[in-house]
C-alpha cells in the first residue's frame, strides 16, 4: 500500500505531518510492520526539546528494540498518552490513531531535507531482521 | 588408592579407533559410513581450516578414569574436608546451613528440570518458565516489592546490579554503601562499579550523608554482623530526599519473622537465596534474589517470565520484556546477564513452598530463640564478651580472650567449626572477636558442646 | 482484563489451603528467652502457598513433565552445546565433604575442594594453552565481564591516563552478551563485518583497528565462529590485533570443537572464558548455574578475578578463606612463576590456599565461584583425559558435517564449507517458495519429537538454523533428526498451514508474547 502523500518522510521510518507551526510525527506502516507487535513506546515529555535526526526515543517490540529518531527540530508540546495503555494502536493505525509526538517545528524548513511518499516507498527495500531464539 | 590428581600422563593412542567410551556413542562403523556420506577421506580432515602448523598439541592431562575409579577419587578429596557433614558449624558470614527437606533434592534432581536448557522454546518449557513465575512471585511475597526477576548470580552480584540499576534510573554517577555490607558483596559492587567509572562511598553506619549526586543508599538487613536496624525507615527517607533509591540487601529466612524491606521504603530488595534450602557447597552455585517497585520494570536486569494465553486460550507462561536484555538489546543492554541460575531459584521455590508462611516463620523463630540462647550462655562465661546492644537475628559478635584461629583450632579439635574472625574488619579495633551463627540445625547438644568447648578453651 | 483458559498445572498458590504444610520441624530445644524480637521489627503480613507433602510433590513433579530436556530429547541448539550430561557428575558435587563445606572455612580444613579447583585451573589452562586460570566468574557473561576487565587493567596500567583505550571491536556475527560486556565495563564498541565465505574481513578489522588509532582495547572473537566455521586467519588476526597494541578476547562457547585439536593460546589469545555448562557437561537447569572461569596469559596472570588456588610450601596456617598473599609476593608485578600450575612436590599431596593475585581486578561474587559446577567439570575430564577430550571434538565435528551432507539439498547452507561442530542452515528458500518461515519449521520439529535448533542467530544471516548435534548423540538418532528435517522440508511445500500453526502435539500451543509484554504479570 502507498504511504499517505499528506506528509513527509525520513529514512529512518518516521513520517511527519505539518499543521501550521505544528506537526505530528509517527512511524510508517512499512516500520510497524517490520517490527512486530508494539509493546512499549518511551517518548520525551512535553516541553523537552528534540533535534532533527538525533535520537528521541525508543520503540520496543517483542523481540526487538529501535530508537526513533527526530524527523525535525522543535519543541515537544504532547506524547501521545493513548499509547502507554494500547502499545497495538502503533501496528494498526501507524498513520492516524499510533501518532507518537505533536511538537512546534523550530525550523519548517528542514522538512525540505525529508522524503516525498513515492521516495520513501521507492527507499523501503531494506529489511528487518528476526530476533535470536537461543543461544 | 593413590592420589595422582597431578600427574601428567602420558600421550597413547588417538581416540578414534580406541575402547569406547560412554561418553562418545560413534562405533567405528558409523564413523565409516558417515565419512562416506561427507565425502571426506578421514575425521582429520575435516579439520582442515585449522593452520597445519597448529594441529594436533600435546595436551597433558592425567589418564582417563572410569566411573569406578572416579568416584574414589572424588570421594577421597571430599573426606580431606572437614564440613558441617560431621561437625557442629557454628560459622555463617554470608552463607548459611539450615534444613534441607528431603523432597527439595528429589524434585530439582529431576532430569526434565536439570537437562533443560533456557526456555526460548514456551510450548516445550512451561515447567522452566511456570516456575520461575512462581519463584518471582514468591520473592515478591517475601520482600513485598511489586515484581521480581528470575534471579541473578548470587545475592553480592545481585547487589551490584541494583546499584546499577539505580545509577541508570537517576542518571548519577555515585553509589552510597553502609559500611555494615557483607566486604564482599562491597568488592563486588566495587568492581562492576569501576568498570564504568562510577565511584562507590562506603558510609559509617546510621551517618550516612546521601547527597544528590548519589544514585542510591546500600544496605544490609541483618547487617554483615547479624544486627537488625530499627531505624532503617530513617535511611529511606535520607535516600529519598536526595533523589536517591533505597536499595535494601536481605537476608530471606528472616523475611520469614521480620518485616519486609518493602515497609520501610525499599525500592529495590536484593538478598542471597542460598538460605532458602540450597547446599552450602563452598560458595556456590547460588542465587541473588532482586525485587523492586513496579515504575523500575524497564531497568531491571535479568531474565522475567510473564502469564499469557496460548492460540487456545489455554494459560502459559513465556520470557517477556526481553528487549531489556543482552540478546535483543546487545551494547545498550541493562546487564549482560545471560542466566538466572535457575535451578537453584528452583531449589528455593520448592523450600518455600514445602515450608509455607508457618514453616518459614517457624525455622526464622528457631535460629532467633536458639542464636539468643547461644549468646546469653557464652556471655556468663569469663573473658567473653558478647555484644548486645543493637537486635540481631542469628548472628552475633562475641569479643574473645585469645585470638580466633587459636579458639577455633580447640573448637575443632572437639568437632566444632567455630566463628568467623571479624576482629580486622572495617570499624574494629583488633580486638579478638569472632561472628557466631547459629540456626536451626544446632542442636541443643551442639550448643552445650560449644558453650564447654569455650569454656575449657 | 484477559480471559485465562484452565492452566495445565494450576500455580502453587492457587492450590494453596489454609492448615497444610510440607514438611514437619522441631519445637524449639530451648528454653524461650527474654521477650523475643522488638514487636516493631516483626511482621504478620506473610503470604506463601501452604500445601501437604503430597501437593508439593506432585505439583513439581506434573510440572517437570511439561518440560523438554537432554534426558528426554534430542536438544540440538546451535552455540548451546547440549550433551549428556553424567550422572555420575551430580553424585561426586552432592558427596557432603563437598556440598556441606562452608565457604568462610580456613584453608586448612578444605583442601580437598581447594586441590579440586586447583585441578581445574591446571586442566583448563593446559586445554586453551594459558598460563594460569581463575575460576571466580559465576556464568560465561560474568567470564567475559572478568576477561575484558583483566584487558583493561592490564592496559590502563601500561597507558597514560589521555591515551586510555576506549574500544572493543566484536564480530557483527558475536553472541550478544559480547557487546553488552564491552559495554558494561565502559567500552564504546565497533562491529566488524564478515566475509560472505563466513571469515572475518580483514580489511573490515585493518580499517577498524587503524582508524581507532590507541583506542582499540581488544578485539572479542569466538573460534569456531558463532557461524560454526573455523577462521581461516586467525592467526593473522590475531597478529594484527597485537600489532596494534591490543589484546585477543576469545569467547569460548564453542570450545566443543577444538578439545586436544588446537590450542587458542597457541594462536595468539590472551584470555579466554569457558564455559563449563557447554563444553564441560554441567547441567544446564534451565537456565543456570554455569560457571564462566577465564584462562589468560602470563602477563595477565597478576590481573586475574580474585580468589585463584594457589600451592603454598609452608604448613598451612590457619589462613582465612580470604587468604592473602605473603606481603613480599603481594608486591611484585606477578605471582611467582608456577605457584599455579607447579607440579607437586613428590610424595604428600600439595597444601593449597586461596589468594587474590597482586593486580586483581577484584571479586565477581561473593565466595570463589561455582564450585559444585567447578566439581563436575573436573570430574568430566578426568573421566575423559586427553584422549578422551579429543575424541569428543572429533565426533562432534563428525556428527556437524553428517547433519551438513545429509539436508544440505533440503535446506540453504549459509556456507558452503567444512563446519566444525555446528551448521547453519537458511529457511531462506523456504520463505521464498512458500511464505513458511524459519520459525514455524522450527516448531514443527516439536511435533517429531526434537527440540528445534538456535534461531535467528546469528543476527548476520537471514532465516538462521543453527544445528549443533554434539559428541552424544548416535548415529541413529542423528538419522531420525535429518529425517525429519528432510520431511518438514517436503510439508513446507506441500502442506505448509501444517507448519505455521504447529506445534500440534506439545503441550501448548503458540503463546501470545506480544499481550505478555504488552501488560506483564509477572506474579500471582
Amino acid at each position: 500500500m502507498p504511504s499517505p502523500v499528506d506528509r513527509r518522510y525520513s529514512k529512518e521510518h518516521e513520517w511527519l505531518k505539518q499543521e501550521g507551526d505544528t506537526a505530528y510525527i509517527g512511524i510508517t506502516d512499512y516500520a510497524q510492520d517490520q517490527l512486530g507487535d508494539v509493546v512499549y513506546v518511551d517518548l520525551p515529555e512535553a516541553g523537552k526539546a528534540i533535534t532533527q535526526f538525533e535520537k528521541m526515543g525508543e520503540i520496543e517490540s517483542v523481540k526487538a528494540v529501535s530508537e526513533l529518531y527526530a524527523p525535525a527540530s522543535g519543541e515537544v508540546l504532547m506524547a501521545n498518552e493513548e499509547l502507554a495503555q494500547k502499545p497495538e494502536l502503533v501496528n494498526s493505525d501507524p498513520h492516524e490513531a499510533g501518532w507518537l509526538l505533536q511538537i512546534k517545528l523550530a525550523d519548517p524548513s528542514q522538512l525540505e531535507t525529508l522524503l516525498s511518499a513515492a521516495d520513501y516507498d521507492a527507499f523501503t527495500a531494506s529489511e528487518a531482521k528476526d530476533a535470536a531464539i537461543g543461544p | 588408592m593413590t592420589l595422582e590428581l597431578d600427574r601428567v600422563g602420558t600421550e597413547s593412542a588417538r581416540g578414534d579407533g580406541g575402547a569406547p567410551h560412554p561418553y562418545v556413542p560413534l562405533t567405528d562403523d558409523d564413523r565409516a559410513a558417515m565419512l562416506a556420506v561427507v565425502g571426506a577421506p578421514s575425521v582429520d580432515a575435516l579439520f582442515e581450516d585449522i593452520p597445519a602448523a597448529y594441529r594436533h598439541p600435546q595436551l597433558h592431562l592425567p589418564d582417563a578414569l572410569s566411573e569406578l575409579e572416579l568416584v574414589a577419587e572424588m570421594r577421597a578429596l571430599a573426606g580431606r574436608n572437614r564440613t558441617a557433614a560431621g561437625s557442629a558449624c557454628f560459622l555463617g558470614a554470608g552463607a548459611y546451613r539450615h534444613f534441607r527437606p528431603a523432597l527439595v533434592d528429589a524434585l530439582v534432581m529431576r532430569g526434565e528440570f536439570l537437562t533443560s536448557y533456557t526456555p526460548y522454546q514456551p510450548e516445550v518449557s512451561q515447567g522452566t518458565l511456570q516456575t520461575i513465575f512462581e519463584f518471582q512471585s514468591l520473592v515478591c511475597e517475601l520482600t513485598g516489592m511489586d515484581v521480581a526477576n528470575a534471579g541473578m548470580y548470587d545475592g553480592a552480584s545481585a547487589l551490584a546490579e541494583a546499584c546499577l540499576m539505580a545509577c541508570a534510573v537517576t542518571g548519577r554517577r555515585r553509589i552510597a554503601a553502609s559500611d555494615r555490607v557483607h566486604p564482599h558483596a562491597l568488592a563486588v559492587v566495587r568492581g562492576y562499579a569501576a568498570g564504568r567509572g562510577i565511584a562507590v562511598d562506603v558510609q559509617p553506619h546510621a551517618a550516612f550523608a546521601v547527597s544528590d549526586e548519589h544514585a542510591c543508599l546500600a544496605v544490609q538487613q541483618p547487617d554483615f554482623l547479624g544486627r537488625l536496624a530499627l531505624d532503617a525507615a530513617a535511611w529511606g527517607d535520607a535516600a529519598h530526599d536526595a533523589g536517591a533509591l533505597y536499595v535494601v540487601a536481605a537476608d530471606p529466612v528472616s523475611l520469614g519473622l521480620f518485616r519486609p524491606p518493602a515497609r520501610y521504603g525499599a525500592d529495590v530488595v536484593v538478598g542471597e537465596g542460598q538460605s532458602l534450602g540450597v547446599p552450602l557447597s563452598f560458595g556456590g552455585p547460588y542465587v541473588g534474589l532482586f525485587a523492586c517497585r513496579d515504575r523500575y520494570i524497564r531497568q531491571m536486569p535479568g531474565r522475567v517470565v510473564g502469564e499469557t494465553v496460548d492460540l487456545e486460550g489455554r494459560t502459559g507462561y513465556v520470557l517477556t520484556l526481553q528487549t531489556r536484555e543482552q540478546h535483543i538489546r546487545r551494547e545498550r543492554a541493562t546487564s549482560n546477564i545471560c542466566t538466572s541460575q535457575q535451578l537453584v531459584a528452583l531449589s528455593t521455590a520448592v523450600y518455600l513452598e514445602t515450608l509455607g508462611a508457618r514453616g518459614l516463620r517457624r525455622v526464622a523463630e528457631l535460629c532467633y530463640e536458639q542464636a539468643h540462647e547461644a549468646a546469653r550462655r557464652i556471655a556468663a562465661l569469663d573473658g567473653f564478651v558478647v555484644e548486645d546492644d543493637e537486635p540481631y537475628f542469628h548472628e552475633f559478635v562475641v569479643r574473645t580472650p585469645q585470638p580466633v584461629a587459636r579458639l577455633n583450632r580447640r573448637l575443632l579439635a572437639r568437632g566444632i567449626i567455630g566463628g568467623y574472625d571479624v576482629s580486622a574488619v572495617a570499624g574494629r579495633d583488633g580486638t579478638p572477636a569472632m561472628l557466631l551463627c547459629v540456626t536451626e540445625t544446632n542442636s541443643r547438644a551442639e550448643i552445650d558442646a560449644l558453650v564447654e568447648a569455650l569454656r575449657d578453651a | 482484563m484477559r480471559d485465562y483458559g484452565a492452566p495445565l498445572e494450576p500455580h502453587a498458590m492457587a492450590l494453596s489451603r489454609p492448615g497444610r504444610i510440607g514438611v514437619a520441624l522441631p519445637p524449639s530445644d530451648v528454653l524461650a528467652v527474654g521477650d523475643g524480637p522488638p514487636a516493631a521489627l516483626l511482621r504478620d503480613d506473610l503470604r506463601l502457598p501452604e500445601l501437604s507433602q503430597l501437593d508439593v510433590v506432585r505439583h513439581f513433579t506434573r510440572l517437570s513433565q511439561l518440560n523438554w530436556s537432554i534426558d528426554t530429547t534430542m536438544y540440538p541448539l546451535g552455540s548451546c552445546t547440549m550433551k549428556l550430561n553424567p550422572k555420575v557428575n551430580d553424585a561426586v558435587a552432592a558427596l557432603p565433604g563437598f556440598a556441606e563445606a562452608h565457604p568462610m572455612q580456613p584453608a586448612a580444613d578444605v583442601q580437598g575442594a581447594l586441590a579440586v579447583m586447583h585441578g581445574l585451573q591446571q586442566q583448563l589452562a593446559e586445554i586453551t594453552g594459558m598460563a594460569g586460570a581463575s575460576l571466580a566468574p559465576m556464568a560465561g557473561a560474568q567470564g567475559e565481564l572478568a576477561g575484558i576487565r583483566v584487558i583493561q587493567a592490564y592496559l590502563d596500567a601500561r597507558a597514560s591516563r589521555d591515551e586510555r583505550r576506549t574500544r572493543v571491536l566484536v564480530p557483527d556475527s558475536a553472541h550478544g552478551t559480547n557487546p553488552a560486556t564491552a559495554s558494561m565495563a565502559g567500552f564504546d564498541v565497533v562491529a566488524v563485518r564478515s566475509r560472505p565465505d563466513g571469515d572475518m574481513d580483514l580489511d573490515a578489522l585493518r580499517e577498524a583497528l587503524e582508524s581507532h588509532g590507541h583506542a582499540v582495547a581488544a578485539l572479542m572473537i569466538t573460534l569456531p565462529s558463532t557461524l560454526g566455521l573455523f577462521d581461516r586467519n586467525i592467526v593473522q588476526i590475531a597478529r594484527l590485533v597485537h600489532e596494534h597494541g591490543a589484546q585477543v578476547y576469545g569467547d569460548g562457547a564453542n570450545l566443543n570443537a577444538m578439545l586436544g585439536q588446537v590450542k587458542p593460546g597457541d594462536l595468539g589469545f590472551d584470555v579466554m572464558h569457558i564455559n563449563l555448562h557447554k563444553t564441560f557437561s554441567q547441567p544446564h537447569g534451565g537456565g543456570g548455574p554455569g560457571a564462566g572461569p577465564i584462562a589468560v596469559k602470563e602477563h595477565l596472570r597478576p590481573y586475574l578475578p580474585a580468589p585463584v588456588v594457589v600451592v603454598v610450601d609452608d604448613e598451612p596456617s590457619h589462613v582465612g578463606s580470604e587468604g592473602r598473599l605473603p606481603e613480599e609476593l603481594r608486591s611484585h608485578d606477578s605471582i611467582p612463576a608456577g605457584s599455579i600450575l607447579d607440579p607437586p612436590r613428590s610424595g604428600a599431596p600439595s597444601t593449597y590456599r586461596l589468594a587474590d593475585p597482586p593486580r586483581t581486578i577484584g571479586r565477581m561474587g561473593a565466595f570463589h565461584g561455582n564450585f559444585g559446577v567447578l566439581v563436575r567439570a573436573y570430574a568430566y575430564i578426568r573421566s575423559l583425559g586427553a584422549d578422551g577430550l579429543r575424541a569428543i571434538s572429533e565426533a562432534a565435528v563428525l556428527n556437524a558435517n553428517y547433519v551438513q551432507a545429509r539436508l544440505r539439498d533440503a535446506y540453504e547452507l549459509a556456507h558452503d564449507r567444512t563446519p566444525m561442530h555446528e551448521v547453519l542452515f537458511s529457511g531462506n528458500r523456504q520463505k521464498a517458495e512458500s511464505g513458511v518461515k524459519t520459525i514455524d519449521i522450527a516448531k514443527r520439529m516439536i511435533d517429531y519429537g526434537f527440540h528445534p535448533p538456535t534461531i535467528y542467530f546469528p543476527l548476520v544471516v537471514e532465516e538462521a538454523m543453527m544445528v549443533e548435534p554434539t559428541e552424544s548423540e548416535t548415529k541413529e538418532t542423528l538419522d531420525a533428526f535429518c529425517d525429519a528435517m528432510l520431511r518438514i522440508a517436503g510439508e513446507a511445500s506441500d502442506a505448509p498451514e501444517l507448519l505455521r500453526s504447529a506445534p500440534h502435539t506439545a503441550p501448548l500451543r503458540r503463546l501470545d508474547e506480544a499481550t505478555a509484554a504488552r501488560q506483564p504479570r509477572l506474579r500471582w
